[in-house]
């Protein structure tokens, strides 16, 4: 039996390699063709270049949409974790009535087809006479991102005990000092986290900053637009190479951030789902 | 400290009453999350199913007596029956293969791993933190008909012609869908076996079970709520996917979603638009809540 | 009482509608050690924490030092808690985690330095200023947490099972330091706990609770060997409890008991009338096992017996009677231990506490 469980374990093994690769190697092609030196996509590779990276940092409209990305990825990322903040400390401190339902609501926008979210607040935009522009981009994006705010930051606010708050009321300190002295050193880790990740999920996101914008595109329709022209492909590749690098390095910074003195970083308490 | 002071004791008495009212002062922190997430998706929705049953008269201009026409439409239209009877099995295929293909992954850490669990939950999260549009974008550059794979293939001479039919079709949105939510699934199906307690599975054999029957008769049945909500988080949003069949699918592989954005956009029929976003919305709905339902009730009577 | 220095009046409590705090009334001298003793879930920690201000009581009042500090939130409150886990603040290192509650007095950097380590002295943790919250053992936590409230000079110093998380010795060993303090400082000591044992060594007085209410309050000698009830009895060390119907009243009371048969005890000022269940309740420190029978005396037979180190527990059946098996503490029976085999059993029927039901 001993043998039986060893093959298991390899074969387990070889194929949790398998599928690694099958989750990278697809995404990788893209900044593999990026240093091709043709226009089209060809295997094996022309030969190298940095040329599509050069044009890149030449492209004012490329650079007006990186602005705007990072504009509204910033608001978002501020907006939503504060608000987290706000949503997390209410229903890990409080025996909130009909808590389930409540939350069950902030978290919907997890599942509800970001189409149908995008649609119904371009109506009521539009209806209400608002405008689209960054402001509207940046509102359905805070509706995307609160519900992770607001996962971060309770499992960190579950982790820390409160008795440590009452503690501080206790020895004089009212809420406004608990909060800066207590509370929110403690859960610095998760907001650093959710600030990150936030402004991650924003800065890719591609759906609402599609519908919801005018013309000012961020980066992720930016880079829509450009597919319509096959010969800006290359540089298209480029752009989303370094997108991808931007994200992995943020969320590894965030990971970092949101394990940090956390005793229980082997249940792995998790983001999503 | 000057307790007696009128002052004090008012402001004292006020804490005293939100003090002994903890669910108040809670909602009270939580107002400003459920003010923001209601305007933005409770106040859209509900505009929605007004709006899906108006009649669009012109440019922005609405007939507001009320009726059932969208909804009418939304059910006997061909194009529609087809579109969301594609849309639900092209979702439906993606969340099975997705998840068929996360258990033994997720079965592995959980089981395998002893050291370096957490490298290995990052490494299989990370990507989907990522860019989707750069997810579904690398498929377009390896099945397009300049594709990787069609270059490859042509350079080793092994075809002349680049190959057609890798691309613009339900099967190439279910490959890239599969691909674009792999990562969604490991997850919950993770967090339900590594909680298993161990001993429940010592206890198993203690009793007689081979590793094989113990699989079924303990893991599984303990894994079901992971491999559910695996299977909810992902077929729920793929149903309404836009940007997949959009860049791989072709007029074949074109979604539910596609018909809502053409009649929000360039259709301009508002209400037909809201009308078919609620009726995916209540399928959807319903389907999963009968799958959730009987995939308990059949567990419930085995276990 | 005059010299009442906290006083709870009449106050409630009810969680999801479970009354955890019963309509309490009590009040403690200025510089005593009370304690709050019962058993999980008796509604002393909810007790404890309305007093310090960190639940609101549904209903009733409490006043510290003549103040009413019913609607005084936590902070503003002249008392000070050690919790039950300590709640060492992780973030901060021995010395700021004592001079937290120090902000508000606007102290000088040398003043606070000198406090912080005046209040470390006093719990013996000189030189630690520096040790990081997760580099102390739960002893070490204990006296920072101590320290911390103790800086404060509360009037009343609240402790909620502070040794519950301890090991047996190093508890007994705070137990005595603890009490040695208090003596010290002279600071009202309110204490809950569900150790008896520990409740009776350190307190002036005692509280037992139960379901939300105080079944007696008294000194700890009262306590022990004057229990009012006989859940107070249960509850209190080793008691054997014989239940038995009053046969007759007169200046002693005649109990008949299926264990004892007749037995004649104290009227201890109870109203009681023939035929009224009550309880017998005696130690089994006051029982005694003879090999040879003795006026008084009665025959039982061994059932089990157990080795204690500073004394031997037996338990015993009245042979021939129908009722409770009594358990026996003693040094120096010389009689034979085998399981099945007759002894004597004698008592003075003075220490036969009679308990109504």
């Amino acid at each position: 039996m001993k043998q039986g469980t060893r093959l298991a374990a390899r074969i387990l093994g070889a194929y949790a390699v398998i599928y690694v690769a099958y989750l990278y190697v697809p995404v990788l092609f893209l900044p593999l063709f990026s240093f091709n030196d043709s226009i089209y996509i060809s295997f094996p590779l022309r030969g190298w270049t940095f040329k599509w990276y050069e044009s890149m940092l030449a492209n004012d409209a490329l650079h007006r949409a990186l602005v705007n990305s990072l504009k509204v990825g910033l608001t978002t990322a501020f907006i939503s974790t504060v608000l987290g903040i706000l949503g997390a400390k209410a229903v890990t401190r409080y025996r909130l009535p009909g808590q389930k339902p409540v939350v069950a609501m902030i978290m919907l926008p997890l599942v509800v087809p970001e189409i149908i979210l995008a649609m119904a607040l371009l109506m009521v935009i539009l209806r209400a006479g608002g405008s689209l522009g960054l402001v509207s981009i940046a509102a359905g994006h805070i509706l995307l991102c609160v519900p992770f705010a607001m996962v971060v930051l309770m499992s960190r606010f579950e982790g820390f005990d409160r008795s440590l708050e009452e503690a501080s009321h206790d020895l004089g300190e009212n809420g406004w000092w608990t909060f800066w002295r207590v509370t929110f050193p403690n859960v610095l880790p998760g907001i650093v986290a959710s600030l990150l990740l936030t402004f991650t999920i924003s800065f890719d996101e591609f759906i609402m900053a599609f519908f919801l914008g005018s013309t000012e595109p961020t980066l992720p329709v930016f880079m829509w637009n450009q597919l319509r022209f096959p010969k800006l492909l290359p540089g298209v590749l480029a752009l989303g190479a370094c997108i991808l690098i931007a994200s992995v390095l943020v969320v590894l910074a965030a990971e970092w951030f949101r394990r940090r003195n956390t005793s229980d970083s082997q249940s792995g308490d998790v983001i999503i789902g | 400290m000057p307790l007696d002071s009128a002052q004090t004791r008012t402001l004292s008495q006020a804490r005293g009453f939100i003090g002994r009212r903890p669910g108040l002062r809670g909602y009270l922190l939580l107002s400003p999350t459920l003010m923001i997430v209601g305007t933005l998706m409770l106040i859209p929705v509900l505009g929605m199913a007004v709006m899906s049953f108006w009649q669009q008269t012109g440019h922005m201009a609405f007939d507001m007596s009320g009726t059932l026409n969208n909804y009418a439409e939304a059910f006997t239209r061909d194009m529609y029956r087809v579109l969301f009877l594609r849309s639900l099995s092209i979702s439906g295929l993606t969340t099975l293969a997705t998840v068929v293909m996360a258990f033994p992954l997720a079965f592995f850490i959980a089981f395998y791993v002893k050291r370096h669990k957490m490298v290995w939950i990052i490494l299989v999260t990370l990507p989907f933190w990522t860019s989707y549009l750069l997810r579904v974008f690398s498929w377009k550059v390896i099945l397009g008909y300049n594709g990787a794979v069609n270059s490859g293939l042509m350079s080793l001479g092994m075809i002349s012609e680049p190959l057609d039919f890798l691309m613009y079709n339900p099967t190439a949105v279910v490959i890239t869908l599969t691909h674009a939510w792999a990562t969604v699934a490991i997850l919950p199906i993770y967090v339900s076996l590594e909680k298993i307690d161990r001993s429940l599975l010592e206890a198993a054999t203690d009793l007689g079970d081979s590793p094989f029957v113990r699989f079924f008769r303990i893991i599984l049945p303990l894994a079901l709520p992971g491999i559910l909500a695996a299977c909810v988080l992902i077929f729920i949003p793929t149903v309404g996917d836009y940007v997949t069949p959009s860049l791989v699918g072709g007029s074949d592989g074109y979604m539910i979603a596609n018909v809502i954005q053409f009649q929000f956009g360039r259709g301009s029929n508002w209400p037909s638009g809201a009308a078919i976003s609620l009726t995916s919305m209540t399928i959807v709905a319903i389907l999963v809540g009968a799958f959730v339902w009987s995939a308990r009730r059949l567990s419930g009577r085995r276990g | 009482m005059d010299n009442s220095f906290i006083d709870i009046v009449g106050v409630s409590k009810s969680f999801g509608g479970v009354k955890a705090v019963d309509d309490i009334s009590l009040s403690v001298h200025q510089g005593e050690f009370f304690s709050l003793l019962g058993p999980s879930g008796c509604g002393k920690t909810t007790l404890l924490r309305i007093l310090g201000g960190l639940e609101a009581p549904g209903s009733g009042r409490v006043m510290i030092d003549g103040q009413d500090i019913t609607d005084v939130p936590a902070h503003l409150r002249p008392t000070n808690m050690v919790f039950q886990n300590y709640a060492i603040f992780p973030h901060l290192n021995v010395e700021q985690n004592v001079a937290y509650g120090l902000r508000q007095q606007k102290l000088s950097r040398e003043e606070q330095i000198e406090k912080v380590s005046a209040a470390l002295a006093m719990v013996k943790l000189e030189g630690f200023e520096k040790r990081g919250a997760d580099e102390m053992s739960g002893g070490q936590k204990q006296r920072v947490a101590l320290a911390r409230a103790l800086i404060k000079r509360p009037k009343v110093l609240l402790l909620d099972e502070p040794l519950g998380a301890l090991d047996k010795k190093l508890r007994e060993e705070m137990q005595i330091e603890l009490r040695m303090l208090q003596q010290q400082v002279g600071i009202t000591f309110v204490f809950v706990t569900h150790d008896q044992e520990e409740a009776l060594t350190l307190s002036d007085r005692v509280a037992v609770m139960g379901e939300g209410r105080i079944l007696q309050m008294d000194s700890p000698r009262q306590i022990y060997e004057r229990p009012k009830s006989r859940e107070v009895a249960d509850f209190i060390g080793q008691m054997n409890l014989l239940s038995g119907a009053i046969e007759s009243v007169g200046d002693k009371v005649t109990v008949n008991t299926p264990t004892l048969g007749n037995v004649c005890v104290e009227n201890n000022d109870q109203d009681v009338a023939v035929g009224d269940a009550v309880t017998l309740a005696i130690r089994p420190e006051n029982l005694k096992l003879r090999s040879a029978s003795a006026p008084g005396s009665v025959r039982v037979t061994l059932a089990a017996s157990a080795f204690w180190g500073h004394t031997t527990y037996y338990r015993v059946v009245v042979t021939g009677a129908e009722g409770e098996s009594l358990d026996v503490a003693q040094q120096d029976y010389s009689g034979s231990e085998k399981v099945g085999d007759e002894a004597w059993l004698g008592f003075d029927p003075a220490d036969l506490l009679m308990l109504k039901n």
